[in-house]
């Protein structure tokens, strides 16, 4: 997000050179500067002010916390959540769209596809888990019919309830997502260089080595950051499907400031939270530069 | 745009938890700066004498004409049936804020939300809550105080337990027996046993995990069985890490749940073969308590809600729900207890204990860094 404030500044300022001329861009941007300071600067101010706060003054004691065994956990799995989640969705959702992109494009099957991935890349929450769950839960009718005709669907115990069925849900959004938001760059992809490609004599390998992947993997990668990004922020779904264990980091949020058996910590949450904030940071500062590379060369 | 449009909704919707983060951090309780319109203070009045009796406390309460109550379900301990009863009987609207609250959440908003319209009233809330946040509340003592024993209830009024039961498991008996918690282990429990959420941040899960160390060996002050008994569940499968409501027991999702005994019932409704089973091993009892804000905007409705929940009519009304009232050992005396309701009961048999508050915090803190990793997957 910050990196969208900055080159979106950039962006609005650079062709335009009179006094007059800025004042009017920047009423123009005034809204969107005003909403991401009140939604999301203030906020992050807040967060890392309440990260260092204690009951007595300042203090270093709620990030000290955050080494603790279960909070360092609650990180792992959900980093390796992210990962796993993000790298499945990237290639899958990579594959599908350049299946989509290589067609006619204004076939039915585009059409299709997009309008579906639109709506699935936002299919999440309570309601995602709870089609999971009614479908293959402990009593949902893939599991019962499959009983029925004699096959165990969970024969090594249930496993949608974990860090495995979370991974399964994600999945299900981000690979409509990568294909919604990798297509503009396949679609950058002019058939010409292809052709000119072969026109000099090479292969198709050669293309995809030396013209195809490095147009693309900026792109690949950054619309990979996004889904990751996507995944660790992502809170409802978990807590519609395990909220029991504070199995990833916004679980943990969560009980750090709803606990009523006395270990509610306010200023754990921030702490927490703090640590969530640096991850995506690390992220964001990728992205924009992976943007500004992919940006060079695809409209 | 439509990567910006998703980065932003979850985001945003992080950030909005942050937000409430820093809030509860930052913020401090104010004291009301609300007051009755008539000559009596209500926010400072401690018994409806200061109205000059119940006529005048109804008559106060009535021009207030709101209550805003926070967290409660309307199947918990019959929630429903008294909101809409104290709706017809005075007239009052009551506005009910996040029925799926804790008890924590329920202070959250006392403080967030203070001096404004939408300070809840009144409160109903665990104990560990009740002790740790009596800062925020105003003293009021009820009509039937003396019926309250005097271990259940603040010498000063700020807080009065409401209504209890004992820890219980119940369970789909068409697929499952249980007489003992140690049943549980058995491999014909795969993935059946579930809470009533995560012990570290539910009243209710605490004194499940409790309720399974005392069967295991455990004592009040020593809730370690009871999260060894939780691991050995989760790694045998038999545990699901979902929380338990009347949705996931009808769906199947949990069939075997550790709860109170009266929110185990209320399952009952939809679900014939749902039996409820209290261990004579481990009778743990807990109540909860209300209570009434400093921040209150309708000081005389929430003393009149007081005065009706503790009244004969309020306390049947939580035993037909199938949590016993703290005023039933009283009532049993004199003859008001509903009969019928009071037989309804789970057979209890043993000797009850309940936590106390440092009881209550060890098992807190014993389960804040040991509760994850027993059932983390």
């Amino acid at each position: 997000m910050t990196a969208a404030v900055t080159t979106d500044s950039a962006n609005v300022r650079r062709p335009l050179g009179g006094r007059l001329r800025i004042s009017t861009a920047w009423f123009g941007a005034a809204p969107f500067l005003v909403y991401t300071a009140a939604f999301l600067f203030l906020p992050t101010v807040l967060v890392a002010v309440g990260a260092f706060s204690g009951p007595s003054g300042p203090t270093f004691a709620n990030l000290a916390q955050l080494t603790q065994p279960y909070i360092v956990s609650a990180f792992e799995a959900s980093l390796v959540l992210s990962a796993v989640s993000s790298a499945i969705g990237a290639v899958v959702g990579a594959v599908l769209a350049y299946a989509v992109a290589s067609g006619p494009p204004d076939g039915v099957m585009r059409r299709i596809v997009t309008a579906l991935c639109g709506v699935l890349s936002q299919f999440g929450g309570v309601t995602l888990a709870f089609a999971f769950i009614a479908t293959i839960g402990t009593e949902g009718f893939i599991v019962v019919w499959l009983q029925q005709h004699g096959i165990d669907f969970y024969p090594k115990g249930v496993w949608l309830y974990s860090l495995t069925g979370l991974t399964l849900i994600y999945v299900y959004f981000q690979i409509p997502l990568m294909v919604v938001v990798f297509m503009p760059a396949l679609d950058g992809i002019r058939p010409q260089w292809r052709e000119a490609t072969e026109t000099l004599g090479g292969s198709t390998w050669s293309y995809w080595r030396h013209v195809a992947g490095p147009l693309l993997l900026p792109g690949f990668l950054g619309c990979w950051l996004l889904l990751f990004a996507n995944a660790f922020s992502a809170y409802a779904t978990a807590a519609a499907l395990l909220d029991i264990g504070g199995v990833i980091v916004p679980l943990q949020i969560s009980r750090a400031l709803s606990s009523e058996v006395g270990l509610n910590q306010a200023n754990l949450a921030a702490a927490l939270a703090l640590g969530m904030i640096a991850v995506v940071a690390v992220i964001t500062v990728l992205y924009s530069r992976l943007q500004r590379r992919t940006a060079r060369w695809l409209p | 745009m439509n990567r910006s449009v998703s980065r932003g909704s979850r985001l945003g919707l992080a950030a909005l938890v942050l937000v409430a983060a820093s809030a509860c951090g930052t913020s401090t309780a104010s004291s009301s700066s609300s007051s009755s319109s008539s000559s009596v203070d209500a926010a400072t009045a401690t018994s409806a004498a200061a109205f000059g009796g119940m006529s005048g406390l109804v008559a106060a309460a009535k021009k207030e004409g709101q209550l805003n109550v926070i967290a409660l379900p309307l199947n918990w301990a019959n929630y429903g049936s008294i909101i809409s009863d104290f709706e017809a009987k005075y007239g009052i609207t009551v506005n009910q804020a996040n029925p799926q609250g804790s008890s924590q959440d329920e202070v959250n908003a006392v403080t967030s939300q203070a001096g404004t319209s939408s300070c809840p009233d009144v409160l109903d809330i665990g104990m560990a809550v009740a002790w740790a946040n009596t800062k925020l509340f105003a003293p009021y003592e009820v009509s039937e105080w003396s019926d309250i024993p005097a271990g259940q209830k603040d010498a000063t009024g700020l807080w009065y337990q409401d209504y209890g039961g004992y820890m219980s498991i119940g369970y789909d008996s068409s697929k499952y027996t249980v007489t003992s918690v140690s049943d549980l282990l058995s491999s014909s429990f795969k993935s059946a046993v579930a809470l009533d959420g995560d012990p570290t941040e539910a009243n209710a899960a605490l004194n499940g995990v409790m309720m399974a160390s005392l069967a295991e060996g455990g004592s009040l002050s020593n809730i370690g069985p009871g999260v060894s008994f939780f691991k050995q569940l989760n790694s045998d499968g038999n545990f699901v890490p979902v929380t338990a409501t009347a949705a996931t027991i009808d769906n199947g999702t949990t069939p075997v749940v550790f709860d109170w005994d009266y929110l185990n019932s209320a399952s009952v409704v939809n679900l014939p073969s749902w039996k409820v089973f209290v261990p004579s091993s481990a009778v743990l009892g807990g109540y909860y308590a209300q209570a009434i804000t400093k921040c209150s905007p309708h000081p005389a409705a929430a003393r009149l809600w007081e005065e009706y929940l503790y009244s004969t009519t309020g306390q049947n009304l939580w035993l037909q729900g199938g949590a016993r009232p703290v005023e039933m050992s009283a009532m049993q005396a004199n003859g008001t207890i509903n009969q019928t309701y009071a037989a309804a009961l789970p057979a209890v048999s043993g000797t009850p204990v309940t936590l106390d508050q440092s009881e209550a915090s060890s098992a807190a803190s014993y389960l804040a860094s040991n509760w994850s990793a027993a059932v983390g997957s």
